[in-house]
């Protein structure tokens, strides 16, 4: 069994806003193994940016309130740490990329500085050893003429050339924990591929665990070693990157992967979701996806699923994993993936 | 398929688009660009940020004018359109979808001024009840409730936000739209929505539709044929079909090498193609163009490659056959 190096129990977090309290995570747990890519999957709104948020101490403290739980860095909980401690870990243990390149560079340094500045911060060095580390750096995220970029700006870099230096700034003081939220979402697919083969790349080479935060399945599907399924707030599936894809068990896991195009499903349509996410100012009462989801149990409207294990590394929080539920025929898609997983599992018992 | 030749709902030509003109900084946005796009298909214009798919689409409304080349839409060259009502009979007949559904809605009209602005000017209503009733139907073709007709923008979502530009768009009936990017700003199960409705609204209103994006992926589930851009140049188009299983321009190949399938076991053993851009700058132009390898099926190269690539076309298709 390999190390936990991060553990969150029962987050729950709350913004007050004018409207009143939005209750945006309500009891999240996950665990990050060493040197592993965990994906966190869900629409815009499901909580997962604001999980990753609290591990990393950026929440804002004003109006944000963490209002239970636990983060486990190495067995020590980050959310009592005070802001000097946390800044230690900050940037040093855990590492962040953000979504948009533009906007996370400082439009006023030169790139090289920007990156040495994060060393500086977290190592006894001098200003121009700091600055030959980041030459390094810069030099192992792919950006050529490293000499005279180093003393460039950020508007004087493309799109991915700016991701790889965030990247570059994030593995710095080479991080325990990169937490990569939507990195290549504003990016061109050509673009994108380079930079996840550059992720997967430096994943090896420091030994960092990644969690990869996306709506995009197709990058899941490349990256990821496990995945969670976030849905209003909470974790309604989690596995192996191969159970989710092929042996899913909540509807809305179902619902997400019948609706993207692939090669195979072109035929019978694209499925979708109807409706729109939930609310969070007024959680709903029992399974919030109930309302949007065809497979609706009369339970699912009053009472709030369990986690049902699937498997050692698998579980789901659906009532359709009740032993005295119906049995239900999931979506063409999902049938035909399922399928494969079984051939999958014959093909590995014959060997 | 029927014998009779398909009525072409737009034609382009030599279109040229140049920015900054004799500066330094002087783009090629769109760059001798010609092709067509047959009446009632969807025709799917994909390219990275930067390959003048966006200017090609904003031409073709006529909210830029071209540098050179011409548009021919229902018959007519839309560079000569100067008159008013003639202007007007254009934009009636030619609507747009933006990228982002809250930019592009005015966030100080209510849905009913949004919707109901373009049956006003264009004079397709004479009283309010009128334009009431149209705005309801409107509404309820692009599956919103008629009560949100007194809501503005703020108040929905991005996907629902959408579904008010589109209906915006159709409010006048038009016979082409202009989608650009409508859905890359949305979450993939919205985008599943989207993409359903307007294929649905395709097949009841019968318009012909220009789908720009990035995204290959939902670009084939919706278009009948599609072109890939480049560098302000069309490298190739096929229908869509035959435009993912064989592709036959590098660069294509390389653009669909790079999309992520939801799928862990394709994607363990994908290999990215990269592409240089310098293959098709051609030192000496002559005789370079838009070739058809089989039929509908056109790539950007030159005369000599020709039998080269038709030899690729036919054994990309004997081997999808063996299999």
């Amino acid at each position: 069994m390999r190390k936990k190096i991060l553990e969150v129990k029962n987050l729950e977090i709350s913004f007050q806003t004018y409207a009143g309290e939005v209750h945006a995570v309500r009891g999240v747990n996950f665990d990050l193994y060493e040197g592993e890519t965990l994906a966190i999957v869900g629409e815009s709104g499901s909580g997962k940016s604001v999980s990753t948020q609290a591990v990393m101490g950026l929440l804002g403290k004003k109006n944000t309130h963490i209002k239970g739980g636990e983060i486990l860095y190495q067995g020590q909980d980050l959310l009592k740490l005070n802001e000097d401690d946390m800044q230690k870990v900050r940037g040093k243990e855990i590492a962040t990329i953000f979504q948009d390149p533009m906007t996370s560079l400082n439009p006023t340094m030169t790139v090289g500085r920007q990156i040495a500045e994060s060393i500086i911060q977290h190592q006894v060095v001098s200003w121009g050893e700091a600055l030959e580390q980041a030459e390094e750096m810069l030099g192992m995220v792919g950006v050529k003429n490293t000499k005279s970029r180093m003393n460039h700006y950020p508007h004087q870099f493309s799109g991915g050339m700016r991701q790889r230096v965030m990247i570059a700034i994030a593995l710095a003081c080479k991080p325990k924990i990169l937490i990569a939220d939507e990195p290549t979402t504003a990016l061109d697919v050509t673009i994108q591929a380079q930079i996840l083969e550059l992720m997967n790349e430096l994943k090896t080479k420091i030994n960092t665990s990644i969690i990869f935060i996306t709506h995009d399945l197709g990058v899941v599907a490349n990256m990821a070693d496990r995945v969670a399924v976030m849905y209003a707030g909470k974790l309604v599936e989690w596995g192996t990157v191969d159970e989710l894809f092929y042996n899913p068990q909540h509807p809305y896991t179902w619902g997400l992967l019948a609706s993207m195009p692939t090669l195979e499903n072109l035929e019978h349509g694209l499925y979708t979701i109807p409706g729109s996410p939930p609310n969070l100012l007024h959680p709903p009462v029992g399974d919030a996806f109930a309302p949007r989801n065809a497979y609706a149990l009369e339970i699912d409207f009053k009472k709030e699923p369990e986690v049902f294990p699937v498997s050692k590394t698998h579980f789901a929080a659906t009532w359709l994993l009740h032993a005295e539920a119906p049995k239900v025929t999931p979506p063409a898609e999902i049938q035909r993936r399922r399928e494969m997983f079984d051939k999958k599992l014959m093909r590995r018992e014959q060997v | 398929m029927n014998a009779q030749p398909r009525k072409k709902a737009l034609e382009i030509s030599n279109l040229n688009q140049v920015f900054n003109v004799g500066k330094p900084a002087e783009v090629r946005a769109v760059n001798d660009l010609s092709f067509y796009i047959y009446e009632g298909e969807t025709f799917g214009l994909v390219g990275e940020s930067g390959s003048g798919k966006s200017t090609t689409g904003k031409l073709i409304a006529k909210l830029q004018d071209a540098t050179s080349g011409e548009i021919h839409f229902s018959g007519k060259e839309i560079g000569h359109l100067k008159k008013r009502e003639d202007i007007r009979a254009f934009r009636k007949s030619m609507q747009m979808v933006f990228q982002d559904p809250y930019a592009s809605l005015n966030p100080r009209k209510t849905v009913m001024e949004i919707i109901g602005g373009g049956l006003e000017v264009h004079g397709l209503v004479k009283k309010q009840k009128e334009k009431q009733a149209q705005v309801y139907e409107l509404l309820n073709l692009v599956g919103l409730s008629p009560e949100y007709a007194t809501r503005y923008p703020r108040e929905f979502s991005g996907g629902q936000c959408q579904r008010v530009g589109i209906a915006r768009a159709l409010a006048v009936d038009p016979s082409f739209i202009i989608a650009d990017e409508a859905i890359s700003a949305l979450d993939v199960s919205i985008q599943a929505q989207i993409v359903n409705l307007l294929k649905k609204l395709k097949e009841e209103r019968n318009f012909t539709c220009l789908f720009i994006a990035h995204d290959l992926s939902m670009v084939k589930y919706i278009s009948d044929r599609i072109g890939v851009m480049n560098g302000g140049r069309l490298l190739e188009v096929a229908p869509s079909n035959d435009l993912y299983n064989f592709p036959l321009h590098p660069y294509t190949e390389s653009l669909l090498s790079a999309v992520p399938m939801p799928d862990p076991e394709i994607e363990r053993e994908r290999k990215r193609i990269s592409y240089d851009e310098n293959f098709h700058h051609y030192e000496d132009d002559t005789g370079v163009g838009l070739y058809e390898i089989a039929p509908e099926h056109f790539v950007y190269c030159k005369k000599e490659e020709v039998p080269f690539l038709k030899k690729k076309y036919e054994k990309l298709t004997l081997k999808a056959l063996a299999v």
